[in-house]
């Protein structure tokens, strides 16, 4: 066990990480990211119009993130971006527009963020909207390919889920927010469950033996071959959406709009004034480059930095992500990492490191 | 076969000691993916850095438990590091040293003393 954003985490189970990371991508793992910040941002006066007062709500939100949320279809849940003044990243977070009547905006920001966050969307909805903060309850996710399987053996509404939609469905008695979402590049969900049945549904879900508990460790090995990045690691406060890679975040309406924070420099990046953009590295000898590894170039100058490093289980080789000039991004580019000291040949590589396999509905 | 706090282990064959990481080192760091092991010719104090051992979830350093020039290196553990959870305190292990002083070797602990020490962990 660790310490991890104040919640005491176990890195692994008795499997350990290697084994636990094959096993979900072979089949399905279960893991608890109770300590994650869900909550839902609800109007005071809603007028009963669910697409006005979806407009409403998405007109409070929206000069918060670079996403739109305007535009969702309800049940519909979309990854985004809290942004400071500067354009850089506050938080990673998704935001789903309800599909039940009065649900308003279901909110999943990160454990250690999730302070500031939720002070930050409170004080630009204040007096229009309120935050209910749903932290104090089980948030459940299982991944893997075989994850829909196992769902709907429990839950049999969730398989008829497309990715990046959320229901609420019945359990027991009890509303759960599931969500056909994840971050290990897997087909898989997110389930919201209240405290008093949190260990109920875990246990429920373990007794199915095609799924595994799964540790922060390899939580982070499965998000590292996803090229999913890590906020606190592979992104902060300095880090823009574009030189995160993130272009695909900021929302064709917002950009020509410039209606979001740091809109100008991240229109100017756009443009290609950039200055580091995040890449994936094979490192294709030596030891693994974990965070804080220098990245070199061929002619051995510092060009950027890992921010974040390990062993690929599924490809059985180090992989990392790092920052380096857009003139070095394209993947092929010969680059070395150092290593103790030590330059070890490298390579940028096309992200995600293993494909995803997401549930595509036709 | 003798141990240290940091969990090494030397086993000592005339003057040259054998070292590698014990059984329950190797548990505790988990599926061991790539081992750096130092130059031959290399000489080492007790408690210098010997190999680092990177597991897939960190790099953990390896130290020297006596002192000596290093002989030979497991360089069959850049292909197959798992040896090292699969059999540490045989074909696991990472280098050989030609000792500077066999009394140091004297001075580890033996394996009741390591079992003892285990227990207090």
């Amino acid at each position: 066990m660790v310490g991890f954003a104040g919640y005491d985490m176990p890195v692994q189970y008795p499997s350990g990480v290697l084994k636990e990371h094959l096993w979900t991508r072979a089949h399905a793992g279960a893991f608890d990211v109770s300590h994650m910040g869900p909550a839902f941002l609800t109007l005071n006066a809603p007028s009963g119009d669910d697409e006005a007062d979806h407009r409403a709500l998405a007109a409070l939100v929206e000069p918060l993130v670079c996403g739109d949320i305007a535009g969702l279809k309800p049940g519909q849940i979309r990854y985004t971006l809290l942004l400071n003044e500067d354009g850089g990243l506050i938080d990673d977070l998704m935001i789903a527009r309800a599909g039940w009547p009065g649900g308003g905006l279901y909110i999943v920001v990160n454990a250690a963020t999730k302070d500031g966050d939720f002070a930050l969307i409170e004080a630009a909805t204040a007096g229009e909207a309120s935050l209910t903060r749903a932290d104090d309850g089980g948030l459940i996710a299982i991944q893997g390919p075989q994850a829909a399987l196992v769902m709907a053996e429990i839950l049999p509404g969730a398989a008829a889920l497309g990715f990046m939609q959320t229901a609420r469905l019945d359990h027991d008695g009890a509303p759960l927010i599931v969500s056909r979402s994840g971050y290990t590049g897997e087909d898989g969900f997110e389930i919201l469950v209240p405290a008093a049945l949190a260990e109920a549904f875990w246990t429920r879900l373990l007794a199915d033996e095609r799924v595994w508990p799964i540790g922060l460790g390899a939580r982070d090995s499965l998000r590292l071959e996803a090229g999913l990045p890590l906020y606190g690691h592979d992104a902060d406060e300095t880090v823009s959406p574009i030189e995160a890679g993130l272009d695909f975040a900021v929302s064709k309406r917002r950009l020509k709009a410039l209606d979001f924070p740091g809109a100008a420099r991240i229109a100017a990046e756009r443009a290609g004034d950039l200055a580091r953009v995040r890449v994936g590295v094979k490192v294709l000898e030596g030891a693994p480059a974990r965070e804080g590894a220098q990245i070199a170039d061929t002619a051995g100058a510092v060009v950027g930095q890992v921010t974040s490093g390990g062993f690929s289980p599924s490809l059985g080789a180090p992989i990392a992500m790092g920052f380096v000039p857009p003139a070095l991004a394209e993947p092929g580019t010969a680059l070395s990492v150092l290593v103790r000291g030590k330059a070890q040949a490298a390579q940028v590589t096309a992200l995600p490191f293993v494909p995803h396999r997401y549930v595509r509905k036709p | 076969m003798r141990f240290t706090k940091d969990h090494e282990w030397v086993q000592v064959d005339g003057e040259v000691a054998t070292i590698g990481i014990t059984a329950y080192a190797a548990e505790q760091l988990g599926d061991v993916v790539f081992v750096e092991l130092p130059a031959l010719g290399k000489t080492v104090k007790p408690s210098d850095g010997l190999a680092v051992v990177e597991s897939v979830k960190a790099a953990s350093d390896v130290y020297a438990p006596v002192g000596g020039e290093v002989t030979a290196a497991n360089e069959a553990l850049s292909g197959t590091p798992e040896t090292v959870n699969q059999d540490p305190e045989g074909a696991g292990w990472f280098v050989k040293l030609k000792l500077a002083d066999p009394a140091q070797v004297e001075a580890l602990m033996d394996r009741n003393a390591y079992e003892t020490f285990l227990g207090t962990l």
